[in-house]
């Protein structure tokens, strides 16, 4: 069956709940590959990271979560990175056991109010020609490129490539 | 303004055209080739590829099973270094009956991804083999196991590839078992390798 999903998993999200959220995040014990939050005019961008790549591994993704508090909409229009030839945003989804991606050459939008996440199996930034490996425990510097909070400087930890998805049990097991 | 609105517009349009690819892709190949059970079983065919164990690989080397294979290539930045990860998570579940399961990774992308190349990709995971060949006979294989797989063109020029995300399990005497979905739910994914491995 045709079954979506994975792509853009836009949730709204309200100004109190963000303040909610925020004193979470701020309880919460730090980890080591957590980004700080960083907020620019009236987005505030959190839980950056990327994958150490495989040996050879050409490309890799990044991934964020991008909450627009405002009441106007924005516009995610470029990404760049030093450790890439090319950056570009892409739109993937699993299709019936096929893979497919697009890429947004103009970029995501940002509706006021809500909040857009890239993580692994949906949205992305997508690293090409990659100058080297990422290694885990590293960081990533991206800038992005608002339409109106303008550029924005943000580090991507690298985190160790572990198994996707699921829930494992056995964590604490083997 | 109207710039902006004409940006949007685009952006929205891509996000539309991924749901309609999807959408193309399943009913005009994929469900027709899943549906096409009149011609060979899974894995059959005269396809001739190498292994990055210095091996060929083509069906005969599925006999010596049981077997898991995954189609996908190194210019991917999510879904096949994820599906690694998770063959590593299944050998380590299973343990030592792990070494009764070989594990290939057949490039979709001949064009880029060596035999060498890719034996360095896959050699993260123990005893994965990589395997490459002509574009003619990837082709080839691609048909034996129903594999879909198309190069989609990006705006540097470059391109990445669609593909069939799902590994197929074959029993020892190369008879095709189970597919494993993408992100399966580990514990069906371990009852289908026990049972693959305990028969």
């Amino acid at each position: 069956m045709f079954r979506p999903f994975g792509l853009p998993k836009v949730k709204p999200m309200k100004t109190k709940m963000k303040l909610l959220a925020a004193l979470v995040a701020l309880g919460a014990p730090a980890m080591a590959d957590d980004m700080a939050p960083v907020t620019q005019d009236t987005l505030t961008l959190t839980d950056g990271y990327a994958y150490a790549t495989l040996p050879n591994q050409p490309v890799a993704g990044g991934f964020l979560t991008i909450a627009n508090g405002g009441e106007a909409d924005d516009h995610l229009v470029a990404a760049a990175s030093d450790i890439a030839g090319v950056t570009q945003i892409h739109a993937m989804m699993m299709d019936g056991g096929v893979m497919v991606m697009r890429e947004l050459a103009d970029g995501l939008p940002l509706p006021a109010g809500e909040t857009v996440v890239l993580q692994s199996g949906g949205l992305h930034l997508m690293f090409m020609q990659l100058n080297g490996p990422l290694v885990a425990g590293e960081t990533v510097a991206v800038t992005l490129r608002f339409e109106n909070a303008g550029e924005v400087a943000i580090d991507l930890p690298i985190r160790k490539k572990m198994a996707g998805g699921m829930d494992h049990s056995a964590t604490g097991g083997h | 303004m109207a710039a902006t609105t004409q940006t949007k517009m685009r952006t929205a349009i891509a996000i539309g055209c991924l749901f309609a690819s999807a959408a193309l892709i399943w009913f005009a190949w994929v469900k027709p080739m899943l549906e096409d059970t009149s011609g060979v079983d899974f894995g059959r065919g005269d396809y001739i590829l190498q292994g990055s164990d210095g091996q060929p690989f083509t069906q005969q080397t599925l006999k010596n099973g049981p077997t898991a294979v995954f189609f996908g290539f190194t210019h991917c930045p999510d879904v096949c270094p994820t599906t690694l990860a998770d063959i590593a998570l299944w050998q380590d579940e299973l343990g030592p009956a792990a070494d009764n399961l070989q594990v290939y990774f057949v490039t979709v992308d001949p064009e880029r991804d060596t035999v060498d190349l890719l034996g360095d990709y896959v050699g993260w995971v123990d005893g994965v083999v990589g395997v490459s060949g002509s574009v003619a006979e990837i082709e080839k294989a691609k048909k034996a196991f129903r594999i879909f797989s198309r190069k989609v063109p990006l705006s540097d020029g470059g391109y990445s590839m669609d593909h069939s995300a799902y590994v197929m399990l074959f029993d020892k005497r190369g008879e095709f078992f189970e597919p494993i979905g993408y992100q399966e739910d580990l514990n069906r994914v371990m009852a289908k390798l026990n049972r693959l491995l305990g028969g």
